[in-house]
């Protein structure tokens, strides 16, 4: 890949257009995929945050209960 | 903690990022001999370099952890090889697409890069079914190091040896890559590689510190419910770290109150 | 009187050694798990290869690449047996407790399975000779001989450590090969280069001095690999 095989004729743009903006797309795509997946896993950590947050909140108020193993 | 610094990280590499896909379409001349489908050269080319040093960190922040035993070195271990691997999926897709639009075929078996690549990525893939095939969370640690270390050292020497195997079928240039190419090339090359390199070290950053953020989730959550209240933990192949439980999750109570 | 206060301390390598390679001989000769399936698995595969290929005879690369890939697939057979009577009955255990040095068990271990090789290729090179190879044996077999054994020693030191990292995952039988064949790649690709000029159909060629130094250099490396990360797989 690296090296520029030097037998090959110059390839016209409109054919090579279409490769380059796959192999760019491609990437671009592949990043978002993983950003998507990385969002699920902050919404997850959102969820978990609001739990506790109630948790707290209800604590000092019903301490027997949740001290009552 | 892994999210200081985090944003003008992010916007680092988003300009570099951009500068060099604007200098890679409008400034680089086309090649000659490739025209314009060499642009492909400064996605796929820094791409690949930078998976696999993602990968070789992998293997020493394995070692780090094996020498320390500190839970956070595997974790850093496993961001890295998760993150190599997504970046490595990329390598071998605009490869792919290189060969069929340079060479007429998808995939080329005398390219030694491409071959050495693909049996990197085939011994990486192993890496999460191993670490969810152990049960205990220690001994999940310490293999999957064992096996970061091992396939860390791989990587190099794999490169060496198929690389040897074609070298005599096909005489090429086995110089630097750079080395033969004009000074605008150059510039963008390296342009390219250093904007690859920002992006997996804030892909990485961003993923230790959502990593981090659950830990300390978790270890809030104990404090908060007790022990019992937590269901048991589910089987998973993602590191379990260790966070000081008095450092902190003490300063999140007081945080909540 | 220092050697005894020496052997009470930590018995000696060699002894702890011969100790476990007997325990190794008794327990294959008790249950024949190894050796046997990976000799009769090698002859039926030079069958399989036969009728796939539908060829009677093979020489060159492509003697080379079916010999050697049937070595390979058998040698899996062994590494995934290697150490399973050792996680299940407690081997590990027991050897832990024991003051012994812990790079004896790998010692160990890859000597067993260098055992296994040699039987294995005693049983499959002449059966592969008689079944396949287009060419006579006698004028290649020292060259072939010395592939052997370096592509032997590869399986081994990649075989063993994986072995050890697999066996103690639930999914071992599957984790084993996935992990060890990527490994094994450059060792196959040395040995098969090596060997099909020592296989040519014109006679024993030359033996390719470039594969087997960059197949004794890749074993060297992975043998300190090995060697060096073995430890922390017993740590339990």
């Amino acid at each position: 890949m690296i090296a520029l095989h030097l037998a090959l004729l110059e390839i016209p743009l409109h054919q090579a257009v279409p490769y380059v903006a796959a192999a760019y797309i491609a990437f671009f795509a592949l990043i978002l995929i993983y950003l998507a997946i990385m969002s699920g896993k902050l919404s997850r950590i959102e969820r978990e945050l609001g739990e506790l947050t109630e948790l707290a909140a209800r604590r000092p108020g019903s301490s027997e209960e949740h001290d009552a193993p | 903690m892994y999210g200081k610094r985090l944003r003008p990280l992010a916007l680092t590499t988003f300009a570099a990022l951009t500068l060099t896909l604007v200098l890679a379409f409008f400034w680089a001349p086309n090649d000659a001999n490739q025209g314009f489908l060499q642009k492909i050269f400064y996605l796929h080319v820094p791409l690949a370099i930078v998976t696999l040093c993602g990968f070789v960190y992998a293997g020493l922040a394995a070692i780090a952890h094996l020498r320390t035993r500190d839970s956070r070195w595997d974790m850093r271990s496993y961001v890295a090889i998760h993150l190599s691997l997504v970046f490595g999926v990329a390598v071998l897709v605009s490869g792919s697409i290189w060969a069929k639009g340079s060479w007429g075929v998808w995939w080329d078996w005398s390219e030694p890069t491409l071959v050495s690549f693909l049996l990197v990525m085939l011994l990486y893939a192993t890496y999460q079914p191993l670490r969810f095939a152990i049960e205990d969370p220690e001994r999940q640690a310490r293999y999957a190091s064992v096996f970061a270390i091992t396939a860390g050292a791989f990587v190099p020497i794999n490169f060496v040896i198929v690389r040897l195997s074609t070298a005599y079928l096909h005489p090429r240039v086995l110089g630097d890559i750079s080395a033969n190419l004009p000074g605008r090339f150059q510039v963008v090359f390296y342009l390219s590689l250093v904007s690859m390199a920002l992006l997996w070290i804030t892909l990485w950053r961003y993923e230790m510190t959502s990593k981090h953020a659950s830990a300390q989730l978790r270890a809030l959550k104990r404090l908060l419910a007790g022990d019992e209240d937590e269901a048991l933990p589910r089987r998973s192949a993602v590191p379990t770290l260790s966070v000081g439980a008095g450092g902190a999750g003490s300063s999140g109570v007081g945080a909540a109150r | 009187m220092s050697s005894t206060t020496r052997t009470m301390a930590a018995p000696r390598t060699r002894v702890v050694l011969a100790a476990l390679l007997r325990k190794e001989l008794r327990v294959e000769l008790r249950s024949f798990e190894a050796v046997p399936a990976m000799s009769l698995f090698s002859v039926t595969t030079f069958v399989l290869f036969h009728f796939a290929l539908q060829r009677n005879a093979l020489s060159g690369d492509l003697a080379s690449g079916v010999l050697w890939v049937t070595l390979l697939f058998a040698a899996m057979l062994g590494i995934n047996r290697l150490f399973v009577a050792d996680a299940e009955q407690g081997g590990f255990d027991g050897f832990l407790l024991s003051p012994a040095d812990r790079s004896v068990l790998l010692y160990s271990k890859a000597l067993t399975l260098l055992a296994y090789l040699l039987v294995l290729e005693v049983v499959a090179v002449p059966a592969f000779a008689l079944l396949l190879l287009g060419s006579a044996l006698w004028p290649a077999l020292p060259g072939l001989l010395v592939v052997l054994a370096l592509g032997d020693l590869g399986i081994v030191v990649i075989g063993t450590l994986v072995g050890a990292l697999a066996v103690r995952t639930s999914v071992r039988d599957l984790l084993g090969p996935m992990i060890s064949l990527p490994l094994l790649v450059p060792v196959l690709l040395c040995a098969a280069r090596a060997t099909s000029p020592v296989l040519g159909a014109v006679g024993a060629g030359a033996l390719p001095l470039r594969w087997l130094v960059t197949l004794a250099l890749y074993d060297l490396v992975f043998g300190l690999i090995t060697f060096a990360v073995f430890d922390f797989l017993l740590e339990d």
